[in-house]
């Protein structure tokens, strides 16, 4: 993997030797390394990374399985830290969590994970057709691009001056087909750029300036881009019990939200939902560019049951390619799924250290990390002065549901975006189980203007609608519990009607129902601008002294309840809204 | 002939430390030898220059700083082969039917590797357990791991026993098999189990491993995962579809505290310790279905949940991890329902993938959704005729109560040895909705209503209003 060449370009600095194993917890003595320096741990050479340094003793955690390991065995030091590769061939990967594409570690152990095997992130033996951008005699500097490959059908990938380099003039570009580690461009400053760069994944890759975000990044999904929409560069938290759906609403937005490129973490989850996004992603087209879904991907898959250490580098292994991209000018989609077993394996391992702990367990700089992750996320002006943006989406699972728990506490001090699934909701089979009332978006302000442009100038305004008569159900229902609905006037109890068309049409969306499963923005307006209509002119008849039964029993409003899962949707819905003018024009109400 | 120590400096608990040994390797299987003969075993727990913590499986009770202590130079292996289907093993592994030692094809590592995510093929194949809330309305698959969340004096022995006697994958004579697990249950449930599986002929396709309630503690911790490996070995060199039960998975996290307190770590939530949640994944991760491996693992742990509170972390941590959950509930137990599964909080992950055209019936999906819906919007009408009186309830509200009532006694009602076909369970679910109006059948779309609803199918049948 990345290590081998680690290990290549700086040699094994020292060598040490085992003093204690206690579990992913390995201590060394003999080696003066730096912090989280990579070393390799036994005679089968485990991969771990320098956590702590008392006197003498170094204590690393591995990466990968240690029974059997004995003190006294050696440890090598690397003199380097945790790096990724970073080049042509991320997209359509699958990794684990220290970017060993997993079907090369399925060709050489099987179909379990073993240990002691080393692969590069890139492979060696494809090549590339690169394209120079530059010509010979052009200054160019760290972040510049020098030229591209075609990575996927709709994805180029830019060659980049790594970011580390002095950068200068060309001195020669080469123009043909290389693989990775072949040399495309030199400077005179005697830099090489190659097809490939390596990445530091604790660090985050510079960029020239930050800016704020104020296009939506859309996802298709109703209830998130039309109530709580996150921008592109954004942040957004899922908290939710177990079975309320994270990791089908991060699914959702990796197959549908309109970023160029996604990067899925798996990190401490169920194998078989990798095996699922692995099976059906490539069958998806990418509905902004007809591409398959897989090829604007990249997916590091760290089990539950894989190491823990290595679970705890895969999200800044995730994070350094989501950013290498952003410095192409793309806008990236981050899933983190999930934050809560990153926090964890900090937590085991901060316990292993017998450090003194925070609340419930936790190491006291769990919110420093959470802050430190999430600040990577954000829309900026590039080296090279392009624009690009890192969205983070971050699931959260809460232990008991309780979203007062350190990991979720933490998590809302940071994004900006809070989609709090519900346990209730699930439970009447009210999908995505998005709370609407304490869900929230501190985007929406900034973003409205987008909306207006871009979708309808109405927007904002059908959108303060909709929470409003949200929010008046939920009152409403407090009264019902007490005195019963027959109590409610007739305009309050239609209120109530309407509330629940809100819910039942709009809000409830079926990921698995082929039309459904991506709604854009358009269609949202036209759906609910339905509703809206349906309700105005409800009100005026109710006005009439229609009973609020008859209104409610309209056969267009059965109608409107069905139209989102037709594939001619402007169509049918012209039909309903046709029908729905025709039968109050005979309740005298039109 | 590996060394014996006779330098035991602490005794704690379930641990010995000992000390000035030769550099032994994490993990490694311990021999203790007491002097009265008596021989124990255990594992490394943290191995330094120093000091060597060892676990000892069972129980320190009579080890005294005279005994000596024989590092065994490998990793706890278990002994498998094809023999095992039939047999009765101990939480340790060792026969106690009486029968000859297990001849091995193989000896395998009980901790068992991460299966590669890129390995693994997605559970897909319905399997019909008979029970209705099951498999109409959470859908159990092949590989998948689905446990049941219950309590104390509910039968979720029984629902088990059910599922392990019925299940079976439609068109399919592949050869079959269960693996049991027993931690910290009584001689008496186990005995339901033996006998049941005797009765059905089931045992003879089965292995049983029993850690009873006066067995030592600390063998539960690896009393499921000698199950496992043994299911693996069934499942994927053998090429048998594997079902494991596991139970008690409270006892078993319970043996995890107590390590962890007798370690003196840093506690989590109720004192479990902080990697519960690694440790209770590296075993329900082991169900699976494997690209080219004929066999396959489902799991159906137990849980018997402390006072029904599912935040409790091993319910919790467990349903981060499974694919779901099946709920045995107290207030229809109450109501005397058999199974009293409750649909509500319920769930099966991997039931979209199961279900549907060519698996189940192409109106699968709609009825389960639909009979979710209104069973829901019928408990909650429940809860407000308790406040505001029946009077007080709309056309609708009272449809759904009713609708609630006659949905537990006619579908989430069966007999123990009922086996319903999953035709008889959409049927059933039809004949429910039809009471309903058709308007308010919102999560069914036109097509489908007017295939299966039986309004639309007789023509002596009424049109609903």
């Amino acid at each position: 993997m990345a290590m081998k060449s680690v290990a290549k370009d700086a040699g094994a600095k020292a060598v040490g030797e085992i003093f204690r194993v206690a579990g992913p917890v390995v201590t060394a003595t003999g080696l003066r390394p730096r912090m989280y320096d990579v070393q390799f741990v036994g005679g089968e050479q485990l991969m771990g990374e320098v956590i702590q340094i008392k006197g003498d003793k170094t204590i690393i955690q591995v990466y990968e399985d240690t029974s059997g390991v004995k003190p006294g065995e050696p440890v090598l030091d690397t003199g380097a830290p945790l790096v990724v590769e970073l080049g042509p061939g991320l997209l359509g990967s699958i990794y684990d969590g220290v970017q060993r594409p997993l079907p090369v570690l399925q060709k050489v152990m099987g179909d379990f994970i073993l240990r002691g095997v080393k692969s590069p992130g890139l492979t060696r033996e494809k090549a590339w057709k690169f394209v120079p951008k530059v010509k010979a005699g052009q200054a160019v500097g760290p972040g510049d691009v020098v030229g591209s490959v075609q990575e996927a059908k709709n994805v180029e990938h830019r060659i980049m001056v790594p970011p580390n380099f002095r950068g200068g003039k060309v001195a020669e570009v080469r123009d043909g087909t290389f693989k990775v580690d072949e040399v495309v461009a030199r400077l005179d400053s005697g830099e090489q750029v190659k097809l490939h760069q390596t990445w530091p994944v604790r660090k985050p890759r510079p960029v020239k300036e930050r800016l704020m975000p104020t296009v939506p990044l859309i996802t298709g999904q109703r209830v998130l881009d039309f109530l709580f929409p996150i921008a592109k560069g954004g942040t957004a938290a899922i908290p939710g019990g177990f079975g309320t759906g994270k990791t089908v609403t991060e699914q959702q937005l990796s197959k549908w939200c309109d970023a160029q490129v996604v990067i899925y973490i798996g990190c401490g989850e169920r194998g078989n939902e990798m095996t699922e996004v692995l099976s059906t992603f490539p069958k998806l087209e990418d509905p902004y560019t007809g591409a398959p879904l897989m090829d604007r991907m990249s997916l590091i898959a760290n089990t539950s049951n894989m190491p823990v250490a290595a679970r705890e580098a895969s999200v800044y292994t995730g994070m350094t390619l989501a950013e290498y991209y952003r410095d192409m000018g793309y806008n990236v989609a981050l899933m983190a799924d999930s934050t809560s077993r990153w926090a964890e394996a900090m937590r085991e391992i901060s316990s292993r250290l017998e450090e003194m702990p925070g609340e419930e367990g936790f190491p006291a700089y769990l919110s420093a990390r959470l802050s430190e992750f999430y600040e990577r996320a954000g829309r900026a002006k590039t080296l090279a002065g392009l624009e690009g943006s890192v969205s983070v989406v971050g699931a959260v699972s809460p232990s008991g549901g309780d979203f007062s728990e350190p990991v979720t506490q933490g998590t809302l001090r940071i994004v900006k975006v809070f989609w709090a699934l519900d346990t209730a909701l699930r439970a009447r089979r009210h999908f995505p189980a998005i709370n609407w009332l304490t869900s929230y978006s501190l985007y929406s302000q900034i973003l409205e203007d987008w909306f207006r442009k871009n979708v309808n100038e109405e927007w904002p305004r059908l959108r303060a609608w909709a929470q409003r008569t949200l929010q008046e159900e939920a009152e409403l229902e407090e009264i019902v519990r007490l005195v019963g609905a027959d109590a409610l006037p007739p305009d309050q109890a239609l209120t109530l009607e309407v509330a629940r068309m809100i819910r039942e049409i709009f809000l409830q969306q079926n990921a698995y129902h082929p039309v459904d499963t991506f709604c854009p923005p358009a269609r949202q307006f036209k759906l609910i601008d339905a509703i809206k209509k349906y309700s105005d002119l409800g009100q005026k008849a109710v006005k009439l002294d229609v009973p609020v039964k008859d209104v409610a029993g309209l056969k267009s409003r059965e109608l409107l309840t069905r139209v989102k899962y037709e594939a001619e949707f402007d169509k049918e819905l012209e039909k309903t809204l046709a029908q729905m003018d025709e039968e109050f024009k005979k309740l005298g109400a039109a | 002939m590996p060394k014996e120590y006779r330098t035991i400096t602490e005794i704690a608990g379930p641990l010995i430390f000992v000390e000035k040994t030769e550099w032994v390797g994490y993990g490694e299987l311990v021999e203790v030898n007491l002097p009265d003969g008596t021989r124990k075993r255990g594992q490394v727990l943290d191995s330094s220059k120093e000091i060597v913590v060892v676990q000892v499986f069972e129980g320190t009770a009579g080890i005294d700083r005279q005994s000596t202590v024989k590092f065994l130079g490998e990793t706890i292996k278990l002994n498998v082969s094809r023999d095992m289907l039939g047999r009765i093993l101990s939480g340790a592994g060792e026969p106690i039917d009486g029968g000859p030692p297990i001849v091995p094809e193989k000896r395998v590592d009980i901790t068992g590797s991460a299966i590669n995510p890129y390995s693994r093929e997605h559970p897909a194949e319905f399997i019909q357990t008979g029970i209705s809330t099951i498999d109409g309305l959470n859908t159990l698959v092949r590989g998948q791991k689905l446990p049941l969340f219950s309590g104390a004096g509910l039968p979720h022995n029984e629902v088990a026993l059910q599922i392990a006697r019925q299940a079976k994958v439609l068109g399919s004579n592949e050869p079959f098999g269960v693996v049991f697990a027993a931690m910290g249950i009584t001689h008496e449930e186990a005995r339901v189990f033996m006998d049941d599986f005797e009765r059905t002929g089931a045992l003879k396709r089965a292995v049983l491993f029993l850690n009873l309630a006066d067995d030592p503690a600390v063998e539960r911790l690896i009393t499921p995962r000698m199950a496992l490996t043994a299911a693996e070995y069934l499942a994927y060199e053998i090429g048998m579809h594997i079902l494991v039960i596991l139970t008690d998975m409270t006892n078993y996290a319970e043996a995890l505290r107590q390590i962890g307190a007798a370690r003196e770590e840093v506690p989590g939530r109720r004192g479990y310790p902080g990697y519960t949640y690694t440790d209770l994944a590296t075993m329900y991760e082991r169900a699976g279905r494997i690209h080219g491996k004929k066999g396959s693992i489902t799991q159906i742990p137990i849980l018997s949940i402390p006072d029904d509170d599912w935040t409790h972390p091993i319910a919790d941590l467990t349903g981060y991890i499974t694919e779901g959950q099946i709920a045995v509930a107290r207030d229809l137990h109450r109501k005397a329902i058999y199974p009293p599964i409750d649909p509500l909080p319920s769930l099966s992950r991997l039931m979209d993938a199961g279900i549907g055209k060519d698996r189940t019936r192409e109106d699968h999906k709609q009825v389960a959704d639909q009979l979710y819906a209104a069973y829901a919007e019928g408990k909650d009408v429940r809860g407000l005729v308790a406040i505001v009186g029946k009077e007080a309830l709309s056309d609708r509200d009272r449809k759904m109560l009713e609708f609630a009532d006659r949905f537990e006694q006619e579908f989430i009602r069966q007999g123990h040895e009922e086996d319903r076909t999953i035709e008889a369970t959409l049927e059933i679910g039809w004949k429910l909705l039809a009471t309903l109006d058709e308007a308010w059948l919102t999560k069914v779309d036109r097509k489908t209503l007017e295939k299966y609803h039986p309004a639309h199918r007789g023509p002596d049948q009424e049109v609903a209003a």
